[in-house]
């Protein structure tokens, strides 16, 4: 049984499918029908939803791609859709501000649009161009060119008063903190079955009695596979609602981020310590993925194109995974063996992945190619940390996606820089190395041949960046 | 008169009947749907409520590029509970091919697939998950046939769907032989996906006297309730279209839209079952035809000063497997490959190429674009090969006075604004002082290189169908002084029915919000002509203006009569009706219309005069007039990756008197972000099966919100009506400002061509990608390398 309020009212679901998404259940079962579907896939945003999550005594607002969202992620959370902002007759600042801005044409992409606007709204009382540009990063319109809907963003709340959502909070933290998850829920049809565990003691007894369940964090690539792909996964775990596995702690030496923490809520640290990690979080899918998708589902996922095990494999990331009550530590390169396939065992999950502090951690610098600069899928992702010390290079560490079946260390590359003096000739023979080190493929996204040479380039990129700090070295650099 | 209303005073009403009425014609007004789609409540056809037995239909495609069908098996489909029919081909009722002019679109596939994608057949279930399923299980067997996926093979062997067709001017041939300069190339335009946000979608429901009442998510109503009569062979006036919004069309809900309201009528035909089906995205994006890529060759002659003497182009659209429209889609090419230029004696060959992938269709433009962009890739490189700013070119080569104001099709170009609007965007985007800036950035920016390019647009407004520049509207004034509105137009977005509402209550001079239009219904006005070629407000928008104005003169003939007044004292004014010295609210004297038993309703009927052209001689006016258009962009390029960023873009557009200038640059940005996309990310990619791999938003990357450029400064031309007599003098928006797009190519041309001193325009094919701006880079560098080992004489005089 999982409880939410969907807006302020308690709905509480025993016999669902958990392979239903929060789309579905919206416009199928509760005959809501604001929320629309563009793509079902992710992509552009139409059918964002907001969710309002307890924290402490307030409660945390974040836009989510419903259409990739299963019922079992509501556990605990409240549940805003676009029909909700509306109070009698009067629209809500983020409404009304579309209104006048003349933000909507067609209209179809709006309802998204409204509800990342009310989630940044929430989050930022005056937001800046380029926080508005990140919250509205994943929501796709044909129609308009965006002009108007900036407007929007930057003018919703000029005349801010409390909108009712504000006006209600202690009503809504009353009845949030009647419904924190205390126990394991669960979620049937009959069929499949979906769990919430509330530890990690739960989850790796779960994990022993159903070794074939499939772990669902952000759920924001699994979900494709029943959108998209069409399975039925037949049993869930959802580890949503561990807190620990959403915990994020910092030390002398080390960021530790629990395998379940969302990738914004792991952004402050990271752009704290690599400011590269920061800027590459801001072009990781879109903010929707973000709030939901996960460090340890990127990882878990395995996907020789996911963005964080580069870089962390770069920063020379170590990965907690355990099984009952016993753990093991790996280096995070070595948990990918080949396409898809880990060194994760039956009835293990990831616990948390380990990053080192960025003192003396070397020059870390990532670079992101895709062919649409926010939102796209990397077609070459290079990683590059470097230590330099009496025009030497000490150590090297140059993961790249992309570019093989897995995330890999450039080794030859790295061979050829280490102890060399740091020069362009070096730089030239580490590229030379580099053709060496992946053999690519060619899809839509870029030919095995551009892979190549926009991976070499990117050392002559690196290059510059630390030597020539003043040349202009990045397109993204304009906002 | 009803008594319990609050009368208002003389005094009140003659202050009114002196303001201006504030949601008229040339105002602002607000989208008339703005407040319902920001809070969810407009109601798309997916948000219907349902009916309690409807059914829901998945089509299965097909996995071959090319095949016979050697078998189809439905009856695995029947062990899915809930399903109630799986249809093939044989089960139509009626005609079994939905091709809007010419057959080649079979419904459901009869014997041979033509493409990847192809619908073979469509099973209807109680919900859409269980017709998916069951529809996968149903055996479909092929035998494979050798396909043809390029257009360039396409056009090497005359594989056509139907035939080449020229414009000719003088003697190219001979002009081009006698230039003192020619240059000659090739490029590939690529296409584009629709990506409306609302996929295709109809909602059926049978009625009782056999026909269908069908909700269909399109453009074309007429076209949709012919096809559905035709497949279910019953009379047209057994089906009834309505269309209250679409969720995005761009051309792409003109002729596609039909396919799934055929496949839903067929299906509640024979089921006697409400039927919906809704396109998933990627069955959308592999069942849909797009814009038609093109392979388009050139060979141009011009003198010392750049200025083009004679002109030969092969324009070759990639058509896909079936006509569609791509008769009227090629000619378009054709009609702007001179786009704003005149290309002295030329001539213009158009190739409809026939391959084996989803039938290319209306796409914003519709073929304009990729005729249009032609001119703007040969002036560039008449620039570069005489070491001359593009600009100066361009500028020296506009159509202008007798002699230089005839098109190839033999249209003169009467009130060209160009020259006009490119000397105010020339200083307004502070052309020549940013140019200075870029070469200056460039020279010290070792890696990131910026460029610049400003270019025009000349578009031709009409349906070249000369037939289907027609419109309908109904207008009925009930007794309360509100007013129903309907015409043949369809809204998707654009503003049409604001902008209709708005020409109707300028009419009558009373308030928007007094106007309520409803969905468009082939029973209210029939025999329509597509929402398409920009046309909507132009034609819809002078008929409800005719419907209105018939109305209006019963009412004035009324006043006279039953005033004793002269035509001259009965002025309609803000609500208000002034009769000589008397003053009445707007629907006190609809009241007093209607006790004396006057008509209250009317038709109103538009046909856009002056236009004719005869295709066999290639000659005459195709257009009833011309929109322009200028853009200033300017772009950063890294070349070590080929990334880029939009970072200004200065536009200038003409709209002649705008009856919505919010609504219009809402068009214009809109379109120019579009073209730019167009342009840029938006890429389309087939495996060697004829598979389309960039099959949903993960894969094609539409422009987001950065995409956007940095600073966007959008102005429409002021103070300049639309000579002809369009409706208040307002000219078409749709369509024009998209090619406004073709900027952000050039100026990443220009970026590029940096490289080499601007001595060369880069060879590079559509959209620029980051991969292909890497590669022209990479050449241009080269180059540059060759020439500093050893330099070459200079061309330039």
């Amino acid at each position: 049984m999982i409880r939410f309020l969907l807006n302020k009212e308690l709905r509480v679901e025993q016999q669902l499918d958990p392979n239903m998404t929060v789309l579905n259940y919206l416009r199928s079962e509760s005959g809501k029908t604001g929320t629309k579907e563009g793509c079902a896939s992710g992509d552009c945003g139409a059918c964002t939803v907001v969710l309002g999550e307890l924290d402490g005594d307030r409660i945390r607002y974040k836009s989510i791609n419903s259409c990739l969202t299963f019922v079992s992620a509501l556990n605990g959370k409240q549940l805003i859709t676009v029909e909700d902002l509306k109070q009698g007759s009067e629209l809500h600042p983020a409404q009304q501000a579309m209104v006048d801005c003349h933000g909507s044409q067609c209209g179809f992409c709006t309802p998204g649009i409204v509800m990342s606007m009310f989630a940044l709204g929430k989050n930022i009382t005056h937001p800046d161009k380029e926080q508005i540009n990140e919250a509205l990063a994943g929501n796709l319109c044909r129609c308009t060119g965006y002009r108007p809907i900036i407007e929007a963003a930057e003018q919703m709340y000029t005349d801010a008063t409390p909108d009712s959502f504000a006006l209600e909070q202690d009503a809504t933290v009353a009845k949030l903190r009647e419904i924190q998850p205390r126990q394991q829920a669960e979620l049937s049809d009959g069929t499949k079955r979906s769990f919430n565990p509330t530890s990690m003691a739960e989850l790796a007894i779960l994990l022993q009695q159903y070794p074939q369940a499939r772990l669902l964090a952000g759920g924001t690539d699994l979900a494709l596979e029943v959108t998209q792909f069409h399975r039925e996964i037949e049993t869930l775990i959802y580890i949503g609602d561990i807190p620990e596995l959403k915990q994020i702690s910092v030390t002398e030496q080390q960021i530790e981020l629990g395998a379940s923490a969302s990738l914004s809520s792991c952004y402050d640290t990271l752009n704290n310590d690599y400011p590269d990690f920061g800027a590459l979080l801001h072009r990781f899918a879109s903010l929707q993925i973000r709030n939901q998708g996960t460090l340890g589902g990127n990882i878990g996922n395995a996907s020789p194109i996911g963005d964080s095990p580069p870089v962390l494999i770069a920063l020379g990331a170590k990965l907690v995974l355990r099984k009952g009550d016993q753990s093991r530590t790996i280096d995070l390169q070595d948990y990918f063996i080949d396409y898809k396939v880990t060194d994760q065992q039956p009835g293990e999950f990831i616990e948390k992945v380990i990053v080192p502090r960025a003192r003396g951690n070397g020059e870390f610098r990532s670079y992101k190619i895709s062919k649409r600069i926010d939102d796209d899928i990397s077609a070459v992702l290079g990683c590059f940390n470097l230590k330099i010390s009496n025009g030497r290079v000490e150590s090297a560490r140059i993961a790249f996606g992309g570019m093989a079946a897995i995330p890999k260390r450039a080794s030859l590359c790295e061979q050829a820089l280490t102890g060399a003096p740091w020069t362009m000739a070096t730089i030239e023979q580490a590229q030379a190395a580099l053709q060496q080190d992946f053999n690519p493929i060619s899809d839509f996204r870029a030919s095995k041949e551009y892979r190549i040479l926009v991976a070499s380039n990117m050392l002559t990129r690196y290059f510059v960046e630390i030597e020539s700090p003043e040349v202009e070295t990045r397109v993204t650099a304009y906002v | 008169m009803s008594d319990h209303k609050k009368k208002t005073s003389y005094e009140t009403m003659l202050e009114l009947t002196k303001q201006d009425l504030k949601t008229g014609v040339g105002r602002s007004v607000k989208h008339e749907s703005a407040a319902k789609q920001v809070s969810g409540e407009a109601v798309y056809i997916d948000d219907r409520l349902e009916f309690p037995n409807q059914l829901h239909i998945y089509a299965r495609m097909s996995e071959k590029a090319h095949a016979r069908i050697t078998r189809i098996d439905t009856a695995p489909c029947y062990a899915f509970p809930g399903v109630a029919i799986a249809i093939t081909s044989e089960d139509i009722p009626g005609i079994k091919d939905i091709g809007a002019l010419k057959p080649g679109d079979p419904l459901l596939v009869e014997d041979r697939v033509e493409y990847y994608g192809q619908p073979v057949l469509a099973v209807a279930a109680s919900d859409h998950e269980t017709a998916r399923k069951a529809a996968m299980a149903a055996i479909v067997e092929y035998e494979e046939l050798e396909p043809v996926l390029s257009v360039e093979q396409a056009l090497q062997s005359n594989h056509f769907v139907s035939d080449p067709h020229s414009h000719k001017r003088g003697d190219s041939a001979a002009a081009l032989a006698s230039a003192k300069h020619r240059l000659s190339g090739s490029v590939h335009i690529g296409g584009q996906e629709h990506f409306y946000l609302e996929t295709q979608i109809a909602s059926v429901v049978p009625t009782e006297d056999g026909g269908m009442i069908v909700y269909s998510s399109t453009q074309n109503p007429t076209e949709v309730q012919k096809l559905v009569a035709e497949v279910l062979d019953i009379p047209f006036n057994k089906v009834q279209i309505d269309m209250r919004r679409m969720g995005g069309g761009f051309g792409g809900k003109e002729t596609q839209a039909a396919g799934p309201a055929c496949i839903a009528a067929v299906v509640a035909k024979l089921t006697g079952r409400p039927a919906k089906m809704r396109l998933p995205r990627m069955e959308d994006m592999m069942m849909t035809g797009k814009r038609h890529p093109f392979f388009n060759q050139y060979d141009v002659g011009f003198d010392d000063n750049g200025m083009i003497t004679g002109c030969e182009m092969k324009l070759a659209g990639n058509c896909g497997n079936s006509p569609d429209l791509s008769d009227s889609i090629v000619d378009r090419a054709m009609f702007h490959s001179d786009n704003s230029y005149y290309l002295g004696d030329a001539t213009i060959t158009g190739y409809r190429c026939k391959t084996n992938t989803a039938s290319n269709t209306a796409y914003r433009g519709f073929g304009g674009p990729q005729g249009l962009i032609m001119p703007e890739i040969i002036l560039d490189e008449i620039a570069r090969s005489l070491g001359k700013d593009p600009l100066e070119i361009r500028k020296l080569n506009l159509y202008g006075d007798e002699g230089r104001d005839t098109t190839h099709y033999y249209q003169k170009v009467e009130d060209n604004v160009l020259p006009e609007m490119l000397a105010d965007l020339e200083q307004s985007s502070q052309y020549h002082q940013r140019r200075r800036e870029i070469k200056a950035y460039n020279a010290s920016s070792p890696f990131l290189k910026k460029g610049l390019a400003l270019t025009p647009v000349k578009f031709g407004i009409s349906f070249t169908a000369t037939f289907l520049n027609q419109a309908g509207a109904l207008i009925h004034i009930y007794t309360d002084g509100s007013i129903h509105l309907n015409h043949g137009g369809t809204e998707m977005g654009q503003g049409l029915n604001t902008k209709v509402a708005q020409i109707v209550a300028e009419e009558f001079q009373v308030d928007f919000d007094s106007i309520q239009i409803t969905a468009t219904n082939t029973e209210k006005v029939p025999n329509t002509s597509p929402t398409a070629a920009s046309s909507g407000a132009d034609l819809n928008g002078k008929a409800a203006q005719n419907a209105a104005r018939t109305i209006k003169q019963r009412l004035v003939e009324f006043a006279m009569h039953h005033f004793k007044v002269t035509e001259e004292d009965v002025e309609f004014r803000n609500n208000h009706v002034v009769i000589r010295d008397q003053l009445m609210s707007f629907a006190d004297f609809i009241q007093l219309v209607y006790f004396n038993q006057i008509s209250l309703s009317s038709t109103g009927f538009y046909r856009t005069p002056k236009i004719f052209y005869d295709r066999e001689k290639a000659s005459g006016r195709p257009f009833y007039y011309f929109a322009y258009g200028a853009a200033c962009s300017e772009v950063v390029i890294d070349t070590l990756t080929g990334e880029y960023k939009i970072l200004r873009v200065d536009i200038l557009h003409d709209v002649g008197a705008s009856l919505n200038p919010a609504i219009d640059i809402g068009q214009v940005e809109g379109a120019f972000v579009q073209g730019a996309g167009w342009l840029t990310t938006e890429e389309l990619v087939w495996n060697d099966q004829g598979r389309l791999m960039t099959s949903g938003p993960a894969g094609y990357k539409i422009p987001a919100v950065t995409d956007m450029p940095i600073d966007f400064r959008v102005r429409l031309v002021e103070n300049r009506k639309n000579k002809e007599d369009t409706v208040f003098h307002s000219k078409a928006v749709g369509e024009p400002p998209f090619m406004l797009g073709i900027s952000v190519f050039c100026a990443i041309k220009d970026a590029i061509a940096s490289i080499g001193d601007y001595r060369k325009s880069p060879a590079i094919d559509a959209p620029a990608t980051p991969e292909r701006v890497l590669w022209a880079v990479r050449e241009m560098q080269q180059l540059q390398a060759q020439q500093t080992v050893s330099p070459v004489a200079e061309i330039t005089p």
